[in-house]
């Protein structure tokens, strides 16, 4: 036996313990859940197969299309807010700032943190009879309201705030190593031509800027999608079903009420929104793997 | 990350729009920074000022009584221990979770980058696809695959979830530090006879210490920030400190102590920030390194 093919053996076997989980966890676990989303399963996994019937009483689950519109409104919005604000931060932190390295810390650290600590601040701020509120009106502004948790209509938008405030700092990390990987020549120039920064920003930088902020919007919708933790802390998905989400959906379905099959098919759906969120910026992104010889 | 070096013009003369840019700056930083120091004020009040709705207002006098409650005495439904043992429970959670994940990833892609042995671009596929995948796909079999070899509701239960969770992230930061390792370094420790491990231990570790510190700081405060799996597999005696923090805040019955809470919810937050203001570069790294995926 050949050193070689003694070494290779020993690098398969390293990597044993991985394509167990791989194979077992990644795949095995996923198919039997997608099974059981075609099974009529309540408590217990059953055999019965029911075609469709699971995702039919999925879609006519007023909770569930709740929960999807949520989901939709809050991604565009958090993402949105996220990399709007993340950007403008860079540009500004871009600009030969004092204490720039203050600032970055401070517009950071917020991401450091769980979102159940995230969501039980902003529970607090807007509590609607100790929060803000309450001190605005004291000041003398008595019609002041901000009453988002609690308030049917507006309660979503109360989960932005928390998410963007948490989120933002990513973004203006990767947009402001972006922003400091651009030639200086290119500012040179384009100051020679009389343009003002507001617009090398806007036609010059961001355009260069675009792939890394996919990226950042690619992880963030990702985010999205397994809202869960946020949405358990701050609201419990209330009033009414004003902060449902998909992800919590699930869960009480499958710990709480214990509908197997009606859980594993809002997971199944779930899964299909990542693969629709991934695969168009994969195919743009098209994995370039670098020819590099084996040791 | 590229060194971080500052372009554009050099301002001269103080100028609107350098008042505009600082003045946006300072507005940002209230945003960001008034929910911290919210939290801070509201756990050093007493319930009576809380209850004169004056979020903002400075304590009149330092009261860390609520400290106190929230670390040993706060009440989950009946239970009234405070997030004392939530903390430790995190620790015996977290640090294991972190060295075994980053030992097994570290060799992941040590072995995927510099040995490639047949399957390893699949098999790097697969984990990539399973990284992706929202959890809530896997949790039901997991249960019963957990149960079935006798590790659900058990701290080993949990720390191998979390292993098994991370090793997409871990192998993948993992592999492309290694794929920058002149593989001529690998060959020549090959020639004077070294093998696979010995190679791995004697000079890639070594060289990859930086990445380490970056890999288990990021590993350390997702890990610790977890609730979803720790909710799920834990168990009742093991339950991290972000799922008490939750059945502290929101299952309390009667009127809620809302300086016990904010104490509690710092304490959690304490770890993750401390990592963060300690070392912000090393963590900024990370984030970057997790950020610009494939």
């Amino acid at each position: 036996m050949s050193m070689k093919r003694k070494t290779n053996l020993s690098a398969t076997l390293a990597l044993l313990p991985t394509w167990l989980v791989a194979a077992v966890v990644f795949i095995g676990t996923m198919a039997w859940s997608i099974n059981l989303s075609f099974t009529n399963s309540t408590i217990f996994p059953s055999s019965s197969y029911v075609g469709l019937a699971q995702y039919a009483k999925l879609f006519s689950s007023v909770k569930w299309l709740a929960s999807l519109h949520n989901v939709l409104i809050f991604g565009v919005l958090y993402v949105g807010g996220c990399l709007l604000l993340g950007f403008l931060l860079a540009a500004a932190l871009d600009r030969k700032i004092r204490f720039e390295s203050a600032f970055r810390t401070i517009f950071l650290y917020p991401y450091a943190m769980s979102f159940v600590v995230t969501g039980l601040i902003w529970q607090w701020m807007l509590n609607p009879t100790l929060g803000i509120q309450a001190s605005v009106r004291s000041l003398g502004w008595e019609s002041f309201v901000l009453d988002w948790v609690v308030n049917r209509d507006v309660a979503i938008y109360a989960l932005v705030l928390a998410g963007v405030w948490q989120g933002a700092g990513l973004v203006m990390v990767i947009a402001l190593a972006g922003m400091r990987g651009i030639e200086a020549e290119q500012w040179k120039a384009a100051r020679i031509d009389g343009i003002p920064v507001w617009r090398i920003y806007v036609s010059i930088i961001l355009p260069q800027l675009g792939p890394a902020l996919a990226a950042a919007g690619m992880l963030l919708a990702m985010g999205v999608i397994k809202t869960y933790d946020i949405v358990v802390a701050m609201t419990n998905g209330g009033p009414g079903n004003a902060t449902e989400v998909p992800a919590k959906f699930i869960m009480d379905n499958l710990f709480g009420r214990q509908n197997l099959g009606l859980a594993t098919a809002g997971a199944t759906v779930l899964v299909l929104g990542v693969i629709m969120i991934v695969a168009p910026f994969r195919y743009a992104m098209h994995m370039r793997s670098k020819a590099k010889g084996a040791c | 990350m590229a060194r971080l070096q500052p372009n554009g013009p050099k301002p001269t003369q103080i100028t609107a729009g350098r008042i505009g840019l600082y003045v946006f700056l300072l507005v940002a930083v209230l945003f960001f920074s008034l929910p911290l120091y919210t939290m801070v004020v509201t756990s050093l009040k007493t319930m009576d000022e809380i209850r004169l709705g004056q979020i903002f207002s400075l304590p009149s006098k330092l009261d860390f009584s609520a400290w106190a409650t929230a670390w040993s005495g706060a009440c989950m439904g009946t239970v009234c221990v405070g997030i004392r043992s939530g903390f430790w429970n995190s620790v015996l959670i977290t640090v294991p979770s972190v060295a075994l994940s980053v030992f097994v990833g570290a060799v992941n892609g040590y072995a995927l980058s510099l040995w490639r042995p047949r399957g390893a671009k699949v098999l790097f596929g697969l984990l990539m696809a399973g990284g992706l995948i929202p959890y809530q796909i896997f949790l039901y079999p997991m249960v019963r695959a957990m149960a079935t070899i006798g590790l659900y509701n058990s701290l080993a239960g949990i720390i191998l979830v979390h292993v098994i969770f991370g090793l997409p992230l871990v192998t993948l930061l993992f592999r492309n530090y290694f794929v920058s390792v002149p593989e001529e370094l690998c060959k020549a420790a090959r020639v004077d006879g070294a093998g696979f491990w010995r190679i791995f231990f004697e000079i890639m570790l070594p060289i990859a210490v930086p990445m380490v510190v970056v890999v288990s700081m990021l590993q350390f405060t997702g890990i610790w920030n977890d609730f979803l799996l720790g909710l799920v597999f834990a168990g009742r005696d093991n339950l991290p400190m972000t799922v008490q923090l939750n059945n502290i805040v929101n299952t309390t019955m009667g009127e809620r102590t809302y300086n016990v809470n904010m104490a509690a919810t710092i304490l959690t937050a304490l770890v993750p920030l401390a990592i963060y203001f300690l070392s912000g570069r090393w963590f900024v790294r990370g984030i970057a390194a997790g950020a610009v995926k494939g």
